[in-house]
């Protein structure tokens, strides 16, 4: 070995060189990350306003467009979505409201671990509760009549590069502030017959208008099912499979879907199953959806799509409900839809 | 919930420790060891701490589908531990394969900043920890061929310590680079394959390899040269027609040629100019290991005991996740917390690795072995009936990292009085790689189990389960011939 000296010094060298790199790709994302809440040319005009979530006519979305309101929660006119957004000044990671209902979930690096919360909204968008969720925000989503809320998040669950993650789904009940910490406490039927198993995840609710009917995705053994619940009786029960993220059309005959084109691949294909025939359409998107899909009436889904050649930004599309038609561009820079 | 152990091969970096003033009873080679490890552990540590955020926000995936990538990894994990441990030892330089290793997970680092779909990520991920498996055996290997015997447990003690020691120090600087650049992702990953080259220099530079002429690194005790050479058993020259009987003849010399050689190791006291020889000595015409003859490794009876108590336990210990999710429905952890559990066993086996491993060089390593699996039985017994106080969480996460202080270091601290020194890294991936596998199936098992009878149930079949595999294993491991 060469002598130590020169050894040292190659050390101080490389670890000079390395600092500076490292500083390099800091101060580069950094720079970038400023550059994300400065308003680009080109970029939709957004203004600071009052939004409520009891305003009809209108689309509420969490923005994603570069400028000082990225995250923020903002609204336009359902009519004329490419019109100017209204933000206010709460950021989401996930959002979603209904009848004056909102919820927002939160998610910030900490020393020690994210912290992630959920909001729970009034009209004015003003916090009625916060709820410290387990991990990682993924889905929320609120009743028709505003009375439950439903959120989804990934739970990593070891250190040591475990590549391994598991969803937990929480119910409130607003009236009663009743939390239900985790769906896995149901009881399941599988396929007519009870079902035990560890391995349970549920995620992606979606609820009907009756206040106790619900919708969600069951992962278990590798596979997922389509179940549906009752929220009184504590139970769900399993419909069909390989279908994720549903989402109940709001005359509650259809459920807009998610579902794997291969199975170990993060390919989707959007669909609508017709919950009376079982009949599955396939959507004319040609992309690989991975959102819940929310109904803006009872023709239309929309969902979120990454933006082209952007790494961390989305915007949303809509296309028509039973097959037809083609994706159409409905908000840039821009997730989590809930007409209000 | 999916639950899947994580693999933890005896020697992969599992949880806790603080260096302490090691004084001169730890040779320089196992400070920097354990340093390639701090700093490894740093950087793999910071891309763990934000991978799933930044698969939701960034990537948009549901990284639900790592599940079963997870599942199929442990297998082939510990095959690549087995693998690793014999190519250590069959070309005679457990520093290139470590290094090999070490390296083979750094060049992951930057190629996560490539990868932007899903099934390219998982083999990332799966090829960073392949480098993981690769490198565990040679590096242990190269521990405890550096360190007299009656040190064995202080220094793996002092290598976990500064291991883990990284695995903590990982989520903190991710978290700085996030506040210093929100959403800086590939600033996480850039630093981070930045700190796994520095890792990795630190290796090539200061640990011994097969090169002639110095091992005055950082040498604190200057070895005796000439110091006379060992006839290291089975490295006879002379091919023997019977190669079963080379192994034979193995299995006697590991009572007196092992013990002569290191009762001249320990005269020599040089533990690093000792390992300079044991490598170096390669060059002197002795033929390669062959399979054979590592499988011949299974024939020492103490080896086989090891590695035959250590899957024993292996398949009554209940893996992290699922202890972690016990307590938190035991004692009504809030949900924010439930992140913080890992890092409470990590906090006291990171105290605990350097003292208890000392401990077990003097009171016997069999003893404080058994012992660390007595405290988590007795955090199972905890579990499952121990009321929900404030104090329940902090009893069971100190029982937990108590029993990885008593046995992750420990275990492969036994090693160095059984398997000869030209197969030492082979050794210890044979009793690595049992416990891991071992370990794996518990974790399906268990999950079975609660599927059928519930949580509970599942728990304390696994604590008889624990105590009789301890009485078993007791009564195997005893110490006759000074196994200590």
């Amino acid at each position: 070995m060469t002598p130590l000296r020169r050894r040292l010094l190659i050390l101080a060298l490389a670890v000079l060189l390395l600092a500076g790199v490292g500083t390099g790709v800091v101060l580069h994302a950094a720079s970038r990350a400023d550059r994300a809440n400065q308003p680009q040319p080109g970029g939709p005009t957004v203004s600071t306003g009052k939004l409520t979530l009891d305003q009809k006519g209108r689309l509420a979305f969490v923005n994603a467009a570069a400028g000082p309101h990225r995250t923020a929660v903002a609204s336009v006119p359902s009519t004329d979505p490419r019109s100017g957004r209204i933000a206010s000044d709460l950021k989401c990671a996930r959002f979603y409201a209904a009848a004056g209902t909102g919820v927002c979930l939160q998610s910030n690096p900490g020393v020690l671990k994210q912290s992630n919360r959920a909001l729970l909204l009034d009209a004015g968008l003003r916090t009625r509760r916060t709820f410290p969720l387990a991990g990682t925000p993924s889905r929320a989503r609120v009743s028709p009549s505003g009375r439950f809320v439903a959120w989804t998040v990934f739970v990593s669950g070891e250190s040591y590069s475990s590549a391994f993650f598991s969803t937990r789904t929480s119910v409130l009940d607003t009236r009663t502030m009743k939390l239900t910490p985790s769906l896995e406490t149901f009881s399941v039927v599988k396929d007519g017959k009870p079902y035990h198993a560890s391995d349970i995840n549920f995620w992606g609710v979606t609820f009907a208008s009756d206040d106790d009917t619900f919708y969600a995705t069951l992962n278990t053994a590798s596979k997922t099912y389509l179940v549906r619940g009752s929220l009184s009786r504590r139970t769900v029960t399993t419909l069909v499979q390989n279908v994720e993220c549903p989402s109940l059309s709001p005359d509650g005959t259809r459920v807009a879907f998610k579902k794997r084109v291969l199975s170990r691949t993060d390919l989707w294909h959007e669909y609508v199953l017709d919950l009376r025939t079982l009949e599955e359409t396939a959507l004319a998107e040609r992309h690989s959806v991975d959102d819940q899909a929310t109904w803006l009436d009872n023709h239309t889904v929309a969902y979120a799509l990454p933006t082209d050649g952007k790494v961390g930004s989305s915007d949303l599309w809509s296309v028509p409900a039973d097959g037809t038609g083609t994706p159409r561009p409905l908000i840039a820079g821009a997730s989590s839809p809930a007409p209000l | 919930m999916y639950l899947t152990d994580r693999s933890t091969p005896a020697g992969a970096d599992t949880e806790p420790g603080r260096r302490r003033g090691p004084g001169s009873k730890v040779a320089p080679v196992v400070l920097v060891l354990g340093a390639v490890s701090l700093i490894t552990d740093i950087s793999s540590e910071m891309v763990t701490a934000v991978l799933p955020l930044y698969l939701v926000t960034t990537l948009g995936f549901s990284p639900l589908g790592f599940g079963a990538l997870d599942g199929v990894y442990n297998g082939v994990s510990a095959l690549v531990q087995l693998t690793g441990g014999h190519l250590a030892d069959r070309v005679r330089n457990h520093k290139l394969i470590a290094g090999l290793g070490y390296g083979l997970s750094a060049l992951c680092k930057p190629l996560l900043l490539l990868v932007s779909s899903f099934g390219a990520l998982g083999s990332v991920l799966a090829l960073e920890r392949t480098g993981k498996g690769l490198r565990t055996a040679p590096r242990d290997a190269m521990i405890s061929l550096s360190t007299p015997p009656e040190n064995q447990g202080r220094a793996f003690g002092v290598h976990r310590a500064m291991d883990t020691t990284g695995a903590m120090l990982g989520p903190l600087a991710a978290f700085f680079i996030l506040r210093a650049a929100a959403d800086g992702y590939d600033a996480v990953f850039g630093v981070s394959a930045c700190v796994a080259a520095l890792g990795v220099l630190v290796l090539v530079l200061f640990v011994p390899g097969r090169r002639q002429g110095g091992t005055q690194t950082l040498s604190i005790s200057g070895g005796r040269q000439g110091a006379p050479t060992l006839s290291v058993p089975g490295g006879r020259q002379g091919v023997r027609p019977d190669e079963a009987d080379a192994a034979d003849a193995d299995a006697q010399p590991d009572e007196a040629g092992v013990t002569d050689a290191d009762a001249q190791r320990d005269e020599a006291g040089a533990a690093d100019a000792d390992e300079q020889r044991d490598e170096t000595g390669a060059a002197d015409g002795k033929r390669p290991i062959r399979v054979r003859e590592a499988l011949a490794l299974l024939r020492l009876p103490r080896l086989r005991a090891l590695a035959c108590c250590a899957a024993l336990l292996g398949l009554t210990t209940v893996s992290d996740a699922f202890v972690y999710l016990l307590l938190q429905r035991r004692a009504g952890i809030g949900e924010q917390w439930f992140t913080l559990l890992p890092l409470g066993t990590a906090v006291v086996f990171l105290v605990l690795a350097v003292p208890v491993g000392a401990l077990a060089d003097r009171v016997g390593r069999r003893t404080v072995f058994l012992t660390g699996h007595a405290g988590l039985l007795a955090g199972y017994a905890l579990l499952l009936w121990a009321p929900a106080t404030e104090a329940l969480p902090f009893l069971v996460l100190a029982l937990h990292g108590t029993f990885y202080a008593a046995t992750d270091g420990v275990l492969p601290a036994t090693l160095a009085d059984i398997v000869p020194r030209h197969l030492r890294a082979t050794g210890l991936a044979i009793v690595g790689t049992s416990q891991a596998l071992a370990r794996f199936c518990c974790s399906l098992a268990f999950g079975a189990a609660w599927t059928v009878w519930g949580d509970g149930p599942a728990l304390a079949g696994s604590a008889v389960g624990l105590l009789c595999c301890a009485i078993v294993a007791g009564m195997v491991l005893r110490p006759d011939g000074g196994t200590r």
